[in-house]
């Protein structure tokens, strides 16, 4: 750890098992239904949060995700981080199991993937001060009051925060951007290999967004961590992210490299999304809506695939049969999208033809 | 601030808004004026705590019964509203000026239909039978192109999504053809796909009844689709008003270029975003002179003494700094 620190972190690093080409994580088919209670006749609904979620993150790497709310998106993220058990799949950590069905993670394991919420104010204790905040994590993992006090305040140094002004200060005495700081520092206070951040800079101005995004920067290149980078801003996503993923109604539905994506975006929701970005320039306005309507329930979500109700390029097939992700001929390795109209004679009319193949 | 023969609508001069704090009345608002004339839409665009929405509520005239001192005038079609009875707001409320907030679920009444609470300002303002107001809120829905008209009209709040809401809100705000619309960050808690859609119907409903618009935003982007002119708020002044594109893209005030440096660009990658150091002032122990200069890359020493009065640079456009002279600055 270089981050200005005065002394040596007290809890060890996690130590690098795979070396730099095996992933630092991988989840396989993570899925998270909700029971709602109370159907009118007995019916019992179910919210389908995320359905079958794969995703990988290298080391170093940022993944960003992005999609509109109740897409599933920080629902898929807690399945990650392990703090909302999956209903199925698994989660494989530098070449190790951190998680399959029924399976505990233990303390020492949940260390290496952190957090950092959206409201910085309800994820920190109001009755604590920053100190016993920061020196909690370190404590329970059997690091001595005094010690982990000190590493405290050099933690709030490392993070902007002179320690010398904020240290015995309680949350509500900070601003949304000092708060947000001090959640960050007390996710690296896990020495984590891997942070899951959702919306981190989503409730903050924007001058106080690009400090908080720079300190982000900084320490994943100093501190060689890895991102889940999660947002509704593409423009944060875009800027901070190597690898971005697509989410709709609980499903991913295009993934690439940001460069890639942004510059070439296949799956017809991935481009509406994009151009219903408020221009900031007067003379080059957007005319006309790219989609209408709201997203669907998510209770009931439509049959086949799920952007079809809202898809300008929706056929028949689409309706019968979901598209899974897959690879995009002609584009970049990696580019994967879940759309009928990718796929090589899926029978969708803008479907490319099969090479080769007797027309 | 004479945009061709348009006639001014709003008139608001040297307004000062003040709370009460724990230690004195606490300055919100510090001596604004501003002009929007019928039809044009005026973005006021600041962080938050930059009055921006405090100057919203004073056109309303809804400041006064929250024990804020108001001192100043704010001129809706020539009337004062912060020296007016309370019955004549409550007339002007709803009938004159339409008010769009930025959470709808918080603003209808959660008991009733979304229809029936139409239809009582229709019936409230015009003096009709509820059944024309039902009637008139039927058109208001279709006008807002909420589809299934007749179900949602009998939907309570909670039952419509969020993009629905916000279009019912508009449909309120409208209700009695108002000729001044105020809206408070009336996209913000929208996802990107709806928020685009709501911004274009304001726009159209805005420009094809000539209904005139103050807009209050803290994003750029949103600005950019929807503004005619744009007023820039730092820590209860207006540090600069302006043409839209004048603005958003040659912003001569250093908080306004601080601002747009800030914004998020995806191609920006790999470079340091341009921060804004520090936090604005508190607004109960503002610093002398230029309330911004604290934070100004391009502060000199009179900027600390002296608090510099907004002027013209442009025939439209207004600037409140002391080094304002040239497009672009240091």
């Amino acid at each position: 750890m270089s981050l200005e620190f005065g002394r040596e972190a007290p809890l060890p690093a996690i130590a690098d098992r795979g070396g730099p080409a095996q992933k630092l994580l991988t989840a396989n088919g993570l899925r998270k239904w909700f029971r709602l209670s109370g159907g009118l006749v007995g019916t019992r609904s179910v919210v389908r949060a995320v359905d079958d979620l794969s995703l990988s993150v290298a080391k170093g790497e940022t993944v960003g995700i992005v999609g509109e709310s109740g897409c599933g998106k920080s629902t898929a993220a807690r399945l990650m981080a392990g703090i909302t058990p999956s209903d199925a799949g698994e989660i494989v950590f530098d070449g190790e199991t951190f998680w399959a069905p029924g399976m505990k993670i233990t303390a020492e394991r949940r260390r290496a993937i952190q957090m950092v919420f959206q409201d910085s104010a309800s994820s920190l204790n109001p009755r604590m001060t920053i100190t016993e905040t920061l020196a909690f994590g370190p404590r329970a993992h059997g690091v001595p009051t005094s010690e982990a006090r000190a590493y405290a305040r050099d933690l709030l140094a490392a993070v902007g925060l002179p320690p010398a002004r904020f240290a015995e200060r309680y949350p509500i005495q900070l601003s949304g951007g000092q708060r947000q700081r001090v959640n960050i520092a007390r996710a690296i206070a896990m020495r984590p290999r891997l942070l899951v951040l959702d919306e981190p800079v989503s409730a903050l101005d924007k001058s106080v967004e690009a400090q908080v995004l720079n300190l982000l920067v900084r320490m994943r290149d100093e501190l060689g961590l890895s991102y889940i980078f999660i947002s509704h801003d593409l423009n944060v996503v875009r800027y901070i992210s190597d690898r971005v993923v697509v989410m709709y109604l609980g499903q991913v539905v295009e993934e690439a490299a940001a460069d890639d994506l942004f510059s070439a975006p296949r799956h017809p929701y991935t481009r509406a999304l994009f151009a219903s970005k408020p221009s900031f320039d007067p003379r080059n306005r957007i005319k006309v809506a790219p989609l209408l309507g709201d997203p669907p329930d998510p209770v009931n979500p439509p049959s086949g695939c799920r952007f079809r109700t809202r898809c300008p390029i929706a056929e028949t097939l689409c309706a019968a049969k979901m598209p899974i992700l897959a690879d995009v001929p002609d584009a970049p390795e990696g580019h994967r999208a879940a759309c009928w109209a990718q796929v090589p004679g899926s029978g969708h009319s803008r479907a490319p033809r099969v090479s080769g193949a007797l027309q | 601030m004479k945009h061709g023969k348009g006639e001014t609508l709003l008139d608001i001069s040297d307004l000062n808004v003040a709370y009460r704090g724990m230690s004195g009345w606490i300055p919100v608002v510090r001596g604004i004026d501003l002009k929007v004339e019928r039809g044009r839409s005026l973005v006021l665009l600041g962080e938050s705590g930059s009055g921006k929405s405090v100057t919203l509520r004073a056109i309303a005239g809804l400041l006064q019964e929250e024990g804020a001192r108001v001192t100043g005038a704010v001129k809706v079609a020539g009337e004062d509203v912060t020296t007016m009875p309370l019955e004549r707001l409550l007339d002007l409320r709803g009938k004159r000026v339409g008010f769009i907030f930025q959470e709808p679920m918080t603003a209808f009444d959660p008991v009733f239909r979304i229809g029936d609470q139409i239809a009582e300002t229709v019936v409230r303002h015009r003096g009709v039978s509820w059944k024309e107001g039902l009637a008139r809120a039927r058109e208001l829905f279709d006008l807002v192109q909420i589809p299934s008209a007749e179900r949602r009209l009998r939907a309570y709040p909670n039952e419509l999504s969020g993009g629905l809401r916000q279009r019912a809100m508009i449909a309120m705000a409208m209700s009695c053809e108002p000729e001044l619309l105020l809206a408070d960050e009336p996209t913000t808690a929208l996802d990107a796909t709806v928020q685009i859609q709501v911004l274009l119907l304001l726009r159209a409903i805005q420009k094809e009844r000539g209904t005139a618009m103050v807009f209050v935003t803290h994003d750029l982007g949103v600005a950019g689709e929807i503004a005619d002119e744009v007023a820039v708020m730092y820590a209860g002044r207006i540090v600069e008003n302006g043409p839209a594109e004048e603005v958003l893209l040659e912003p001569r005030h250093p908080y306004t270029q601080a601002l747009t440096n800030c914004v998020v660009r995806g191609s920006y990658r790999d470079l340091a975003l341009g921060e804004l150091g520090g936090a604005p002032p508190d607004l109960s122990r503002l610093p002398p002179g230029c309330s911004f200069a604290p934070r100004c890359a391009a502060r000199t020493e009179t900027c600390a003494e002296t608090d510099p009065p907004i002027r013209a640079v442009e025939p439209d456009h207004r600037v409140a700094c002391l080094r304002a002279g040239a497009p672009a600055m240091a």
